[in-house]
C-alpha cells in the first residue's frame, strides 16, 4: 500500500502555488491536511505526478472577526476550531460539530480548508458551512471571489473551485443573540462519517422563527438543505413544529443507498435527527 | 490425575504481570517487519480482481523493466520448486478439496487470489510492478450463493469433484424428530451469521531465507505454529524438516488466523529458493482483506421442542456454510461445520438431537477455523433458540435453563453427540452469573425502564468451549499438526533457570504463564527463568499455540520438566550436603533444609559446582540438570471447559443502533494460573463478541465483489463501542492432567454472541419482535420493528 | 524517477538530515530510514492508530504525512517518549494492568495517552474511551487500557470530575 511516485514541492506563496497549478494542471494535487488525500494515495486511488504542499503559505493561515464575519483561514486546523474561544463564541455550530469529526490525532492535522474543498458527502464541515450561511473564499491569480455555501458544493467531490483556484478562507456570519444552532448525527462508530448527520441554525426574531435552515450529510451526492425549513418561518420552535418538520423532512430528501444505510433508513433517520436535533435547540 | 485438593505452589495461581512485556510499553518489541537481513528484497502481489476468471496471458515485460524490480513470476515460475496442496484429513470421511497452487493456475478462483509476483529493492517499487503487469481476463460466471451452490443447475466449480460439496457430518441421536413433534411448544427458526475476518493489528509477513551455501532454508514468519509449518515447508518444497528453521518473533495479534497456508507466503519462500536471497512480505491492510482466511458464514436452521413445564425434549441443527474455493491447508476448512455439529445442543442434559453440516464451494476468499472455530455459532445458535423457545412458553430464560443443563453432579457424562465430558460446572456457573449480574434486580430495572420507553435488554448464554485438541482432530486424520508439546528447562551454572518450549506468545501470555509455572515447580523466582519459545531451531518439538492450547498442553509439560529438575536438583544437593533428597526443599532459589527451614546452599552454588567442579559427582542415576517433559490430551477431542456469560444492551427504537452497557463472564477453565491474565482472555474475546453481534461483516456483492475491504468500512469495535466487563471464574480442574489447567482463549468469542443476541432480542421483544441475522445491525433491527 | 527531498528534523532529540523519497510517509520513513520501529504500520489509511507519532507537540497518523512534510519538526516516537521517562507512571500502569497483549497497539495507545493527560483528562472513563476511540486493538477489549489510563490520571491528580 504505497502511494505511486510523485515530486512535492512546498511553496510559501499562493503566486507559487498558481505558477505550480498552470504549469501541471490535473496532474497536481494541493496537499493541506492530507487526512483525506493521503489514504488515497496509498490506496493508489489518485496518482497525481505532483503534490504541492500549501502547509506553510502563511496567507491560509488564522482566524479572526472582521466586520460581521469571522473569517476562518483554510489552513486552520480541526483542533484549532475544537478549543478557539473565538470559534465558541462567534460560530458556536462548529464548536458542537468539530468533536463529532474523526480522532484527536486527525483532527490534530486536518483542516477546515481541505474539508470543504474535497467536500465529503458525509463530512460534517461542509453541512455546517451550509447551516451557517457561509461563504467561501476562493483565490486565483487575479483575484478573490466569493462564494456562497449554498452554491459551492456541486457534486460528488465537486466543488465550485474553479482548476486554477485556491481556497482561501470561509468567512462566517458572527452569532448573535438571537441564534440558535443544533448538531447531531448517527454513526455506526464514535468518529465514523455518519449515516446521517444534521447542522441546524435557527435565527430567533422575538418569539418565533425567522430563518431556519437544515442541512443534512451522509444523504447523497453532497450535503443538502432542506426545503422543509422554510415551514419554520414565523413560528416558535415547540413540538408541534419540530413534529410538522419531522413529518415533512423525508419528502425534500433524496438520499443514495449505502453499505450501512438504505435510502428509506436515511429517511427514516433524518427525520429522528429533526426531532433530536430540533429538541436540543428548544431547551 | 489432579488432585483437586491440592494445591500449586505460588506463583501459580497468582495474578502477577507478564515478565517483559515493558520492551512493548517502551517500543522495543521486535515484529516481523522490524527485521532487515542483508540483501534483503521485497515483494508485491498481483491479485485477482474477479472472483471468477481464466487468465488467458500475462503480460510483465513493461513492469519488469521498471526501476528495482528484480524479477517477476507466475505460477509456470514455481514448477518444480514447490508442489500443490490439497487440504483434506481422513478423520473427516468424503471431504473433498482441490489441489491449490501458490498462485493461480490458468484460471483465478477469487477476488485476491495470488495471481503474479514481483520483486524488488522495495515494497514500493514492487507494488509499481504489480500494477504494470497486464493481465487479459475472460471472466467466468461467479458462484457466490451458497444456497444455490448444491443444485444441479450450479456450474461445479471444480469438475474433477463431481459437485460443489467439499464435506458433509450428519448426527443423528434419539429422535429428535420425533420429540420435537410431541413437544408442547416448538419453535423453529434460521439464522444467518455473515463473514467475518479476524483482523490482527499486525498483519500477515515472512521473511523467507534459502542460503544456497548449506541449503538450510530459515523462515522468520509471524506465525502462531512454527513446527507444523516447518513440516508443511518440507513437504511442499523438497527440503528435509531438519534443515529447515521456522523462527517466530513478537507477534503482533493472530487469533487463528497465522496458523494456516497462504499462496502468497508460499510464493514468498519458493522465490526466496530460486532467488537464494531473503525476501521480505509483509501483507498490507487492503490485501489483507481479501488474502486471509476468513471466518463464519452460516446460515443455520434450528428447530426446538420444550414441553410446558420447561423441559427442552429435542433439538434439529442444519448447517449450511460457503467456504471459498478451496479447502484451506492443512486443516481442511471442515472442522469449523463439525464443531457446530457436535456442539450444539452440547450444553444440556439432551438425549434427542439431530444434525446436518454442508460445506460448500464458493468464488469467494477461503473460509477456515479462526478464533472459537465453529462453536460460536453452535453457543448462539442454540441459546438463541432456547430463549425464543422459553419466551413462547412464557418462561424466564434462566429457568428454562435451570431446568436443562447437564447437572453438575452427572459427569462423566457423555453428549448426544458423542462428547465425553469429565466434570464441567454449567449449573454452577449459571448461578455465579445469575448472582454477579444481580439478575433478578437487573430484570427488575429492565421492566421499570420500559415504562420510561427505555428499552433495556439482558440476555445468558451458557457455553461449551473445546480446548487443548488431541490428536484426534487433526493428526490422526494425515495433518502434520502435533498435539504434543515437550518443555524442557536446564539449570544454568549462574543458578538461573531457562526453558524451552515450542509454543508462541501473540500476547496471550503463555511465556508469562509457562514461567510461573516452572518458577513454581522447580522453586525459583520468575525473574530467574528465562524463556525461549517459537523457534524450531532452539525449542523441542510442539504444536504452537491455537486452540486455547498453550497452557492446558504445554503448561503441563512446563510442570512436569520442573518437577524432574527439581528432584534432580534435590538429589545433586542432597549427595553434596550428604542428606536425604527428601529433608532438602526448594524455595526461592535456595536449598532449604525443611526440618529447621535453614538454608543449605543457593542454586548459584549448585549451579556452579554442577557445571564447573562436578568431582563430586556423578550421583546414583546421574540425574542431570536439564529436564524434558511432554504432554499430550489422548483420550478424547478436547479438554472441555463451560462457562455463561451475560448481556445488558440498550435499545434505541428510533434509530435500530444497540449499545452493549455491560457484559459478565464467568468461566471454568479448569485451575487459573493467572487469573488476571485468565480475565482478559475472556475480554478479549467477548470484545470480538460484540464486533461479530453488532458490527462486523464482510459485505459481497453477487459478483464475489468483496464491498467493504478497508477499516473505513469493515467496522470493528473500538474503545468507545466496548463496555466494560466483569469476569468471575469457577474452577474445576481436569484430571488428565497435574496441572488441572483448561483453555480459556476463546470462550468469549464463544459465549458472548449469544448473550448479545438474546439481550438484543429481549430488548425487542415488548415490539413483539426478533432477529437472526448477524450482526444485528440498525438497519436490521429498524426492518424488524417495521419502521424502515 | 521523481527528486529526492532533502529534510532535516529532530527525532527524539537527535538532529536527523536526510533524502527522502517524497512518497515515503512519516512513519515508514521513521521506521525503516533511521531504524526506530516502535511505531508500528497496521492499515495505512488512518483508521488503526498503530502509527501514531508526536509532531511538533501533537499526535499524527504517521501513516497520513509525508517524511517530507516533517522537514523542521521535532519528532517524538515511543522510543523518545519511553526514554524521556514523561510516560513511566503511563507504561508502569499498562505492565501492571495487562493493558497490553500482543503490544502492536502499544505504543499508539501510549502516545494518544500521553497527549489525553498532558491536554488535561481526567479519570473520566467515558472521555478516555472517547479520546482513544481512534486507536484499535483486537486483543484486550479495551478495558484494561481505560482501566490503566484512568488509574495515571487519578496519581496525576485529575480523577473524574
Amino acid at each position: 500500500m504505497k502511494p505511486h511516485d510523485f515530486d512535492y514541492v512546498r511553496p510559501t506563496e499562493l503566486d507559487q502555488v498558481f505558477d505550480l497549478i498552470e504549469r501541471h494542471g490535473d496532474d497536481a494535487r494541493i496537499l493541506a491536511g492530507g487526512q483525506s488525500l493521503m489514504p488515497t494515495l496509498n490506496m493508489r486511488l489518485s496518482a497525481p505526478a505532483l503534490l504541492i504542499d500549501i502547509n506553510r503559505i502563511d496567507a491560509l493561515k488564522g482566524l479572526s472577526v472582521e466586520g460581521d464575519m469571522l473569517r476562518i483561514g483554510a489552513l486552520t486546523r480541526h483542533v484549532e476550531l475544537e478549543h478557539s474561544p473565538e470559534v465558541a463564541r462567534h460560530a458556536p455550530l462548529l464548536t458542537k460539530a468539530i468533536r463529532h469529526v474523526a480522532h484527536p490525532a486527525v483532527r490534530n492535522r486536518g483542516t477546515i480548508g481541505g474539508s470543504l474543498s474535497l467536500a465529503d458527502p458525509a463530512a460534517e464541515l461542509p453541512a455546517c458551512a451550509l447551516a451557517l450561511g457561509a461563504t467561501l473564499v476562493l483565490r486565483g491569480r487575479d483575484g478573490q471571489r466569493r462564494v456562497p455555501a449554498n452554491t459551492f458544493f456541486v457534486d460528488l467531490y465537486e466543488t465550485a473551485r474553479g482548476e486554477k483556484e485556491v481556497l482561501e478562507a470561509v468567512e462566517v456570519p458572527l452569532a448573535t443573540s438571537s441564534d440558535r444552532f443544533g448538531f447531531g448525527e448517527l454513526a455506526r462508530r464514535h468518529g465514523d462519517f455518519a449515516m446521517v448527520g444534521l447542522a441546524a441554525a435557527a435565527r430567533m426574531a422575538g418569539g418565533t422563527i425567522e430563518r431556519l435552515r437544515l442541512a443534512f450529510f451522509g444523504i447523497g451526492n453532497v450535503p443538502v438543505l432542506s426545503s422543509a425549513a422554510d415551514l419554520a418561518a414565523g413560528r416558535p420552535l415547540d413540538a408541534d413544529l419540530v413534529e410538522v418538520l419531522r413529518g415533512a423532512v423525508g419528502e425534500t430528501l433524496d438520499p443514495t443507498d449505502n453499505l450501512q444505510a438504505s435510502a428509506a433508513m436515511k429517511k427514516h433517520l433524518a427525520s429522528v435527527l429533526v426531532g433530536r436535533v430540533l429538541g436540543d435547540m428548544m431547551e | 490425575m489432579t488432585d483437586v485438593s491440592e494445591t500449586l505452589a505460588a506463583p501459580i495461581g497468582v495474578s502477577v504481570p507478564r515478565p517483559g512485556i515493558e520492551r512493548f510499553t517502551a517500543g522495543r518489541g521486535r515484529y516481523i517487519d522490524d527485521l532487515l537481513l542483508p540483501r534483503m528484497a521485497h515483494i508485491a502481489f498481483l491479485r485477482s480482481p474477479y472472483a471468477h476468471a481464466r487468465i488467458k496471458s500475462i503480460d510483465s515485460a513493461a513492469a519488469a523493466a521498471l526501476p528495482g524490480v528484480i524479477r517477476i513470476f507466475t505460477a509456470g515460475d514455481l514448477e518444480g520448486v514447490v508442489t500443490p496442496w490439497e487440504a483434506v484429513i481422513s478423520n473427516l470421511p468424503g471431504i473433498k478439496s482441490a489441489p491449490q497452487f501458490p498462485m493461480a493456475k490458468e484460471r483465478a478462483t477469487w477476488q485476491g487470489e495470488v495471481v503474479a509476483a514481483v520483486v524488488a529493492q522495495s515494497r514500493a517499487q514492487a507494488e509499481d510492478a504489480a500494477d504494470a503487469i497486464a493481465v487479459d481476463w475472460e471472466e467466468l460466471p461467479p458462484l457466490t450463493d451458497m444456497v444455490t451452490a448444491l443444485d444441479p443447475a450450479t456450474p461445479v466449480l471444480h469438475p474433477d469433484l463431481g459437485d460443489n460439496l467439499c464435506f458433509r457430518m450428519d448426527i443423528d441421536a434419539g429422535d429428535a424428530p420425533g420429540r420435537i413433534a410431541g413437544a408442547d411448544i416448538v419453535v423453529e427458526e434460521s439464522f444467518r451469521i455473515h463473514r467475518q475476518t479476524v483482523v490482527p493489528l499486525e498483519p500477515r509477513g515472512l521473511i523467507a531465507d534459502f542460503n544456497p551455501g548449506d541449503g538450510i532454508l530459515t523462515v522468520h514468519h509471524s506465525s502462531q505454529v512454527p513446527h507444523i509449518m516447518q513440516a508443511v515447508f518440507a513437504r511442499h518444497f523438497g527440503v528435509e524438516e531438519h534443515r529447515i528453521r521456522v523462527i517466530v518473533p513478537d507477534v503482533g495479534g493472530s487469533f487463528g488466523l497465522k496458523i494456516h497456508v497462504f499462496g502468497d507466503e508460499m510464493t514468498t519462500i519458493a522465490v526466496s529458493k530460486i532467488l537464494g536471497r531473503p525476501i521480505k512480505f509483509i501483507a498490507d491492510r487492503l490485501e489483507s482483506f481479501t488474502g486471509d482466511v476468513h471466518c463464519r458464514d452460516h446460515i443455520v436452521k434450528a428447530k426446538i421442542g420444550m414441553m410446558s413445564d420447561g423441559r427442552i425434549v429435542g433439538l434439529e441443527v442444519d448447517d449450511l456454510t460457503g467456504i471459498g474455493p478451496y479447502s484451506v491447508y492443512p486443516r481442511s476448512s471442515g472442522v469449523e461445520a463439525m464443531l457446530v455439529a457436535i456442539f450444539s445442543g452440547s450444553t444440556y442434559d439432551l438425549k434427542d438431537y439431530k444434525a446436518t453440516a454442508r460445506v460448500v464451494f464458493q468464488n469467494k476468499a477461503p473460509m477456515c477455523q479462526l478464533r472459537g472455530v465453529g462453536m460460536p455459532i453452535a453457543c448462539s445458535v442454540t441459546e438463541g433458540m432456547v430463549d425464543l423457545v422459553a419466551r413462547k412458553g412464557g418462561l424466564d430464560p434462566v429457568e428454562v435453563r435451570r431446568k436443562n443443563l447437564i447437572p453438575d453432579d452427572a459427569y462423566p457424562y457423555e453428549t448426544a453427540a458423542g462428547m465425553p465430558f469429565e466434570g464441567l460446572s454449567f449449573q454452577s456457573s449459571l448461578e455465579e452469573l445469575v448472582r454477579i449480574m444481580d439478575y433478578d434486580a437487573l430484570c427488575k430495572e429492565r421492566d421499570a425502564k420500559r415504562e420510561q420507553d427505555i428499552y433495556l435488554g439482558i440476555g445468558v448464554s451458557i457455553y461449551c468451549e473445546g480446548t487443548s485438541p488431541s490428536p484426534l482432530v487433526y493428526g490422526v486424520g494425515g495433518a502434520p499438526i502435533t498435539a504434543q508439546d515437550a518443555c524442557t528447562v536446564k539449570l544454568e551454572p549462574s543458578g538461573a533457570v531457562s526453558a524451552a518450549v515450542g509454543v508462541t506468545d501473540q500476547g496471550q501470555g503463555a511465556a508469562a504463564i509457562l514461567t510461573q509455572i516452572i518458577a513454581s515447580a522447580v522453586g525459583v523466582p520468575m525473574d530467574s527463568v528465562s524463556m525461549t519459545l517459537g523457534d524450531t531451531g532452539r525449542t523441542p518439538y510442539g504444536g504452537g499455540t491455537w486452540a486455547s492450547r498453550a497452557t492446558g498442553i504445554a503448561g503441563e509439560a512446563a510442570l512436569r520438566a520442573g518437577r524432574t529438575l527439581r528432584e534432580n536438583l534435590l538429589k545433586i544437593a542432597g549427595a553434596l550436603l550428604q542428606l536425604s533428597p527428601d529433608d532438602l526443599d526448594i524455595r526461592e532459589g535456595e536449598i532449604l533444609q525443611r526440618s529447621d527451614g535453614s538454608v543449605r546452599m543457593t542454586l548459584a552454588e549448585l549451579g556452579r559446582i554442577v557445571h564447573f567442579q562436578g568431582t563430586g559427582l556423578p550421583i546414583e542415576g546421574d540425574p542431570g540438570v536439564v529436564a524434558t517433559g511432554h504432554f499430550s490430551l489422548r483420550d478424547a477431542m478436547f479438554m472441555y471447559t463451560n462457562g455463561a456469560i451475560g448481556s445488558l444492551v440498550q435499545l434505541d427504537p428510533d434509530t435500530g443502533f444497540i449499545k452493549p452497557l455491560k457484559l459478565w463472564a464467568v468461566d471454568d477453565c479448569g485451575r487459573p494460573i493467572n487469573p488476571m491474565l485468565v480475565d482478559e482472555q475472556l475480554r478479549g474475546g467477548l470484545a470480538n463478541a460484540v464486533g461479530c453481534s453488532l458490527f462486523e461483516e464482510l459485505s459481497y456483492d453477487d459478483d464475489g465483489q468483496l464491498q467493504n475491504g478497508t477499516l473505513v468500512d469493515y467496522l470493528l469495535p473500538m474503545a468507545g463501542e466496548m463496555p466494560d466487563m466483569e469476569i468471575a471464574h469457577m474452577a474445576t480442574p481436569t484430571k488428565k492432567s497435574f496441572l488441572g489447567a483448561k483453555g480459556v482463549g476463546e470462550a468469549g468469542i464463544i459465549g458472548g454472541p449469544g448473550a448479545i443476541l438474546n439481550a438484543v432480542n429481549d430488548a425487542l421483544s415488548p415490539f413483539g419482535v426478533h432477529v437472526t441475522e448477524q450482526p444485528y445491525t440498525p438497519e436490521r433491527i429498524l426492518a424488524a420493528l417495521g419502521r424502515v | 524517477m521523481t527528486t529526492p527531498i532533502s529534510i532535516s528534523l529532530t527525532v527524539n532529540g537527535e538532529r536527523v538530515e536526510a533524502q527522502v523519497s517524497p512518497r515515503i510517509n512519516l512513519v515508514d520513513f521513521i521506521r525503516h530510514q533511521i531504524g526506530l520501529t516502535g511505531s508500528h504500520v497496521g492499515c495505512e489509511h488512518g483508521v488503526c492508530g498503530a502509527c501514531t507519532i508526536r509532531v511538533d507537540g501533537a499526535i499524527v497518523r504517521g501513516c497520513l504525512m509525508l517524511a517530507a512534510q516533517a522537514d523542521g519538526t521535532d519528532v517524538t516516537t515511543i522510543e523518545g517518549l519511553s526514554d524521556s521517562g514523561d510516560a513511566a507512571d503511563l507504561q508502569a500502569a499498562f505492565v501492571a494492568r495487562n493493558a497490553l497483549q500482543c503490544g502492536f497497539c502499544t505504543p499508539g495507545m501510549l502516545l494518544t495517552a500521553t497527549e489525553y493527560l498532558e491536554s488535561g483528562g481526567t479519570a473520566d472513563r467515558d472521555s478516555i474511551r472517547e479520546f482513544i476511540s481512534g486507536n484499535y486493538c483486537r486483543c484486550t477489549g479495551y478495558q484494561a487500557i481505560v482501566d490503566a489510563i484512568e488509574q495515571v490520571a487519578s496519581q496525576r491528580g485529575r480523577p473524574s470530575k
